[in-house]
């Protein structure tokens, strides 16, 4: 992609945003870096009625899509389909758009919306997927995401995360808190606030809790907070330091890391923090663990051999068991995360004194470098395993970025003020 | 056994460390007519400059920051007599004690860079307890890159954040 059409898709993509967002609140701006090979050109008609709405269904839609990397937006304007016999097919397809999304509000007594959406296949003039569901008004963004999401399945095959969550850092002058927001980064909102450093959140599988660490106490304490109800609890709260939790698949036991016995080694306990078994024995650094998708092994950072490497090492704790090195390239490579069909892993790559997301094929080793920025952190995988959220930096500020799989397409996202770091991409929701 | 093992690498250290060039020789023994001065003047209470041994500028024991390389925990040949320095005031102060406070640059991973930080205090605190400090008298501990010293993406500041601090307690 030119320097210049790139400006000029940015800024494109700015004054949508802008466009989109103008009931201003606490929120993520997202820009978008190159794009997809391959994108799927999809009008979006406006919904009849939304516009009575305190939000416009399809911006939410619109964005979501375009933040994919995977959608190419056809304007609509000029023609404005609310129901299949008001389509007319080739004009669409004079517009070169291959998929369209027609749909209409319906405002019901109650505070509820109807909200009816149709995706139709404009060179088979049919319609591929469909939805009438009565929501709150306060559920509008939830409801877009939703309809993204089966678009998104329907016209890609994959999975679709715009309904899920993230969890992140932010920092504002001297006051940390860990917030969580939609995956497009509204609905931002703090479930911590300290004056002291908060690193490291986790989401439980079934993403109803948080395990984080906390130094409130003035040292690294673990704790594990239930979102619903607020209600916390310092589930590794040992001598020294407790710090790098992890969730098991079957959310019961958290991997942690403790300095209890000297130096910094892995160690598990149960999700209410009793139990505590020693998983690692390494006379050096052990950390930053991470449960693979099938809960018998853990992957983790470990300088046992002279500079931080990435390891694995079978869950079963005997005192037999051995760790074996995965990455040999470069002399830093940290912050491992499981892609979650537990083919690949996630980490930092550090070369030519630039930090670098890469992904590590386990089957054959082979690495593929996904960013080239200065200095990034912390990457996590999108449950469907197409996008890896990471930290990054701009101009000596911390920001959360999200870059595809292939590392063709690369958004930015971050807050008005602050500093943002140490993000995670929540699981999939339940009900669907 | 671990310990064992740390103890006698330790002891290569030193050894290699006082087979070393002459100017670390001079340095050390300076540290040493220094904490003589020290121990004299704090049985006083206060030494002829007018300054507590801890504090008095001319004195080695004023120096609280231990430097380290990248990704590194080895106190190196430079460092080693300040904290030896430290540890012989321990030695013969018992009743005083320190915190060390491990930290690092922002670079690469918080939760490495945590345990990092407690490696770098945890070697000062293996130099002192070797060098006549009790254990009880030392606590170490980990900021990671939590709390930096020095802001800024350049060698400076990096370099500034990559240190252990010796902080008495009561100070």
């Amino acid at each position: 992609m030119s320097t210049h059409f790139r400006t000029a898709f940015y800024g494109f993509c700015c004054l949508s945003l802008w466009l989109a967002c103008m009931p201003l609140q606490a929120r993520l701006n997202i820009e978008i870096f190159g794009g997809g090979m391959e994108r799927i050109p999809i009008a979006i008609v406006p919904f009849a009625d939304e516009g009575r709405l305190q939000q416009r269904i399809t911006d939410v839609v619109a964005a979501d899509l375009q933040r994919s990397g995977l959608f190419k937006l056809i304007d609509p304007t000029g023609s404005t389909p609310h129901e299949p016999a008001e389509v007319n097919y080739s004009e669409w397809s004079d517009r070169s758009a291959s998929a369209l999304v027609i749909g209409r509000t319906i405002p019901l007594p109650g505070g509820q919306v109807e909200i009816q959406f149709r995706l139709l296949d404009v060179a088979k003039q049919t319609q591929l997927a469909g939805l009438a569901t009565v929501v709150p008004l306060t559920q509008l963004r939830v409801a877009a995401h939703r309809i993204a999401d089966i678009i998104y399945e329907t016209l890609t095959g994959e999975t679709g995360v715009f309904s899920t969550r993230i969890a992140y850092v932010l920092k504002q002058g001297d006051k940390y808190a860990l917030q969580i927001a939609d995956s497009d980064g509204y609905n931002a909102h703090s479930i911590i606030e300290y004056t002291e450093p908060i690193i490291s959140p986790a989401w439980s599988p079934d993403g109803r809790r948080i395990a984080y660490v906390s130094f409130e106490n003035k040292k690294p304490v673990v704790y594990v907070q239930t979102l619903a109800t607020r209600e916390r609890k310092a589930v590794a709260n040992f001598a020294g330091s407790n710090s790098a939790p992890a969730w098991s698949p079957d959310g019961k036991k958290l991997a942690v890391v403790l300095s209890l016995h000297g130096g910094s080694q892995i160690y598990l306990i149960n999700a209410d923090g009793s139990g505590l078994q020693r998983l690692t024995r390494s006379s050096g650094i052990d950390t930053e663990p991470n449960f693979s998708p099938d809960g018998r092994a853990i992957i983790f950072t470990s300088d046992r051999g002279g500079s931080p490497q990435i390891y694995r090492i079978p869950v079963s704790v005997s005192e037999s068991a051995k760790a074996e090195r995965l990455t040999f390239e470069g002399r830093y490579n940290v912050s491992p995360d499981f892609s979650h069909d537990g083919k690949s892993f996630t980490f930092i790559h550090q070369h030519n004194g630039r930090f670098n997301v890469a992904v590590q094929d386990l089957a054959t080793g082979q690495v593929q470098l996904l960013t080239n920025s200065q200095f990034d952190e912390s990457p996590s995988f999108a449950p469907n395993g197409r996008m890896i959220l990471h930290a990054t930096e701009i101009k000596g500020r911390g920001i959360l970025s999200a870059v595809s799989r292939d590392g063709q397409t690369r958004q930015h996202l971050s807050v008005q003020t602050g500093d943002i770091r140490e993000p995670a991409w929540g699981p999939l929701l339940k009900q669907k | 056994m671990n310990k064992l093992a740390g103890i006698l690498v330790i002891c290569l250290l030193s050894a290699c460390a006082s087979q070393t060039t002459q100017p670390t020789d001079v340095e050390e023994r300076s540290v040493e007519s220094g904490i003589g001065d020290g121990a004299s003047n704090s049985a006083l209470g206060s030494g002829s400059s007018g300054f507590h041994p801890l504090n008095d500028p001319g004195s080695i024991l004023s120096q609280r920051s231990i430097y380290f390389k990248f990704d590194s925990y080895q106190v190196s040949n430079e460092y080693r007599s300040l904290a030896i320095a430290h540890a012989q005031y321990l030695r013969d102060n018992p009743g005083a004690q320190v915190i060390l406070q491990g930290n690092t640059d922002d670079r690469g991973s918080r939760e490495y860079n945590l345990a990092l930080g407690q490696r770098r205090a945890d070697s000062v605190k293996n130099i002192m307890t070797l060098s006549g400090a009790r254990p009880a008298q030392i606590e170490s501990v980990s900021l990671g890159e939590e709390k930096p010293r020095a802001y800024g993406n350049d060698e400076s500041a990096w370099t500034e954040n990559r240190r252990t601090d010796i902080i008495y307690r009561g100070e």
